[in-house]
């Protein structure tokens, strides 16, 4: 794109900026678009699976519900509560929303289609979504209350922890593509079993990893069953129990927005990114963002389907799953990935 | 620890068949009635809305009796008579207290002509309390315009009493 600029008679610096710009707003306004839809989506689909409806009021299929939301929580007060450190307090939500915006700088969305195409893009990621946990205790102890507080320590350990284990898994990932570049690991998965299926999923060796790395996304972005920050019965709701209004829907739009990004991980290390599912001449037809979008799209009904399913967990199976069980079995893939790398690939 | 035990929870067995279940009702038919849009059907002895009614010449059934306001449980029912120029005994007053009624029905079960039912509209929610103290005008009305569904109501329980 800053070619296309340079090609209007712009200098290169210029160019670039006005690029980049276009870039970032390409890939956030879409984005804020697709997290309203999602929140719909995400409504329906549990709905479906408890024999409801869900919403079908606001516009046709009540498409039009989280707009018609998030009008109602734009004209609500912003209320501050007299005990509240009024600067974190506020700050907290802008960060877990920045945060969750930030992540999609690295993530391909075609070959080329890459904001940020850096060589570390994998260890931005993780960066990135270890820092959106700063939002969530900001939050919780601004809001010098119990319940959010509470929920704020129970959200930052179980982040902590959870990453330990996708690391490993994701370094099993790194290992097979030899890159931690996002765009390098799709494409390294090109024809990756028999020549044919594109995806590292479909590795016998890895797709235990991926059921690891789906499980530990959804502890990541605290969605069911591992939603404790926000467990009603025992929190209100969590970091966010003192919060209204805007910084609220930031909460809103932020956790969503992890959620997308969580899934197009899953899409992108593990099922082929934009590449079609066989590496077939005639799927090459249909675009890249279509495979990479309808791959995300499953994922995140996959998370609803969860969402609907599994019960919540109890905070210590949380924390015996996250490190007795999962930290294991990713470091004894680790082992076996890399064992079998050296004996295939590198020569013993 | 069994070796079966092991397996199944290596290969998530129980979530894998959970989440079989939840997609299996994924697709079924909703529960939900799309409520103002459709309503469930209603027995004819369903206990809604008041209702005085007249008889087919336009006069009042309601000879003021006052069985119902003696059988009233919660005491929603306040009547008035006085004879009227014709000689006839009617009612003057007849209020029913709708934030009061129960909504048992001994009132349409003590009539003695079927003049006080309870009719089968349950949409009447009101803004304010007041509305909802009903006099005899309104309870008039009401049989007016639900004359047709009481009259088969009744006709279609008759068989059973």
């Amino acid at each position: 794109m800053t070619a296309f600029f340079q090609s209007l008679g712009l200098p290169f610096e210029a160019a670039w900026l006005i690029a980049t710009i276009a870039g970032i707003l390409l890939i956030a306004l879409p984005l804020m678009l697709s997290v309203a839809m999602v929140i719909y989506v995400d409504r329906k689909i549990w709905a479906a699976m408890a024999l409801r409806r869900g919403p079908n009021v606001v516009g046709p299929l009540g498409l039009l519900q989280s707009f018609a939301d998030g009008l109602k929580v734009f004209l609500q007060e912003t209320i501050v509560p007299t005990a509240a450190n009024k600067g974190i307090f506020l700050i907290g939500p802008i960060v877990t929303f920045t945060v969750t915006l930030l992540a999609w700088a690295v993530v391909p969305f075609n070959s080329g289609a890459i904001l940020a195409d850096i060589n570390v893009g994998l260890l931005y990621v993780l960066a990135i979504s270890s820092l959106g946990v700063y939002g969530t205790i900001m939050a919780g102890w601004a809001s010098n209350s119990k319940y959010p507080f509470f929920s704020a320590m129970r959200a930052s350990a179980q982040m902590i922890s959870y990453e330990v284990s996708i690391g490993f898994i994701l370094l099993c990932v790194v290992l097979w593509a030899d890159s931690f570049n996002l765009g390098t690991i799709v494409e390294a998965q090109k024809g990756h079993v028999f020549g044919i299926l594109n995806g590292f999923g479909f590795n016998p060796l890895l797709f235990p990893m991926w059921v690891l790395f789906l499980i530990s996304g959804l502890a990541e972005t605290q969605r069911a069953p591992f939603d404790l920050t926000e467990a009603e019965s025992e929190l209100v709701a969590g970091y966010q129990t003192e919060y209204s209004s805007m910084s609220f829907a930031l909460f809103w739009l932020g956790e969503y927005g992890n959620v997308l990004l969580m899934c197009a991980l899953n899409a992108t290390l593990f099922w082929g990114g934009y590449l079609p599912p066989l590496d077939w001449a005639p799927l090459y037809v249909v675009p890249g963002i279509i495979w990479f979008l309808l791959k995300t799209a499953f994922f995140f009904f996959v998370f609803s389907w969860v969402k609907a399913t599994v019960p919540r967990y109890r905070y210590d199976q949380l924390m015996r799953l996250g490190w007795k069980v999962f930290l294991p079995m990713s470091l004894l893939f680790v082992f076996m990935v890399s064992g079998y790398l050296m004996l295939t690939r590198y020569g013993a | 620890m069994s070796v079966a035990h092991l397996i199944k929870s290596f290969t998530l067995w129980e979530f894998v068949k959970a989440h079989a279940l939840t997609l299996k009702y994924f697709f079924k038919e909703k529960a939900t009635v799309n409520y103002p849009y459709e309503k469930n059907p209603l027995s004819p002895r369903f206990r809604g809305e008041h209702a005085l009614r007249r008889y087919p010449n336009g006069e009042e059934r309601c000879i003021a009796c006052k069985l119902c306001e003696a059988i009233c449980p919660a005491q929603a029912i306040t009547i008035e008579a006085e004879p009227r120029d014709d000689g006839s005994r009617r009612t003057t007053r007849y209020d029913i207290d709708m934030t009061k009624c129960i909504f048992c029905g001994f009132c349409q079960e003590a009539c003695p002509v079927d003049a006080v039912v309870e009719g089968p509209n349950f949409e009447y929610a009101t803004e304010t309390r007041e509305e909802l103290l009903y006099d005899k005008a309104k309870l008039l009305a009401n049989g007016d315009k639900w004359e047709r569904a009481i009259a088969a109501n009744l006709e279609a329980d008759a068989p059973y009493r």
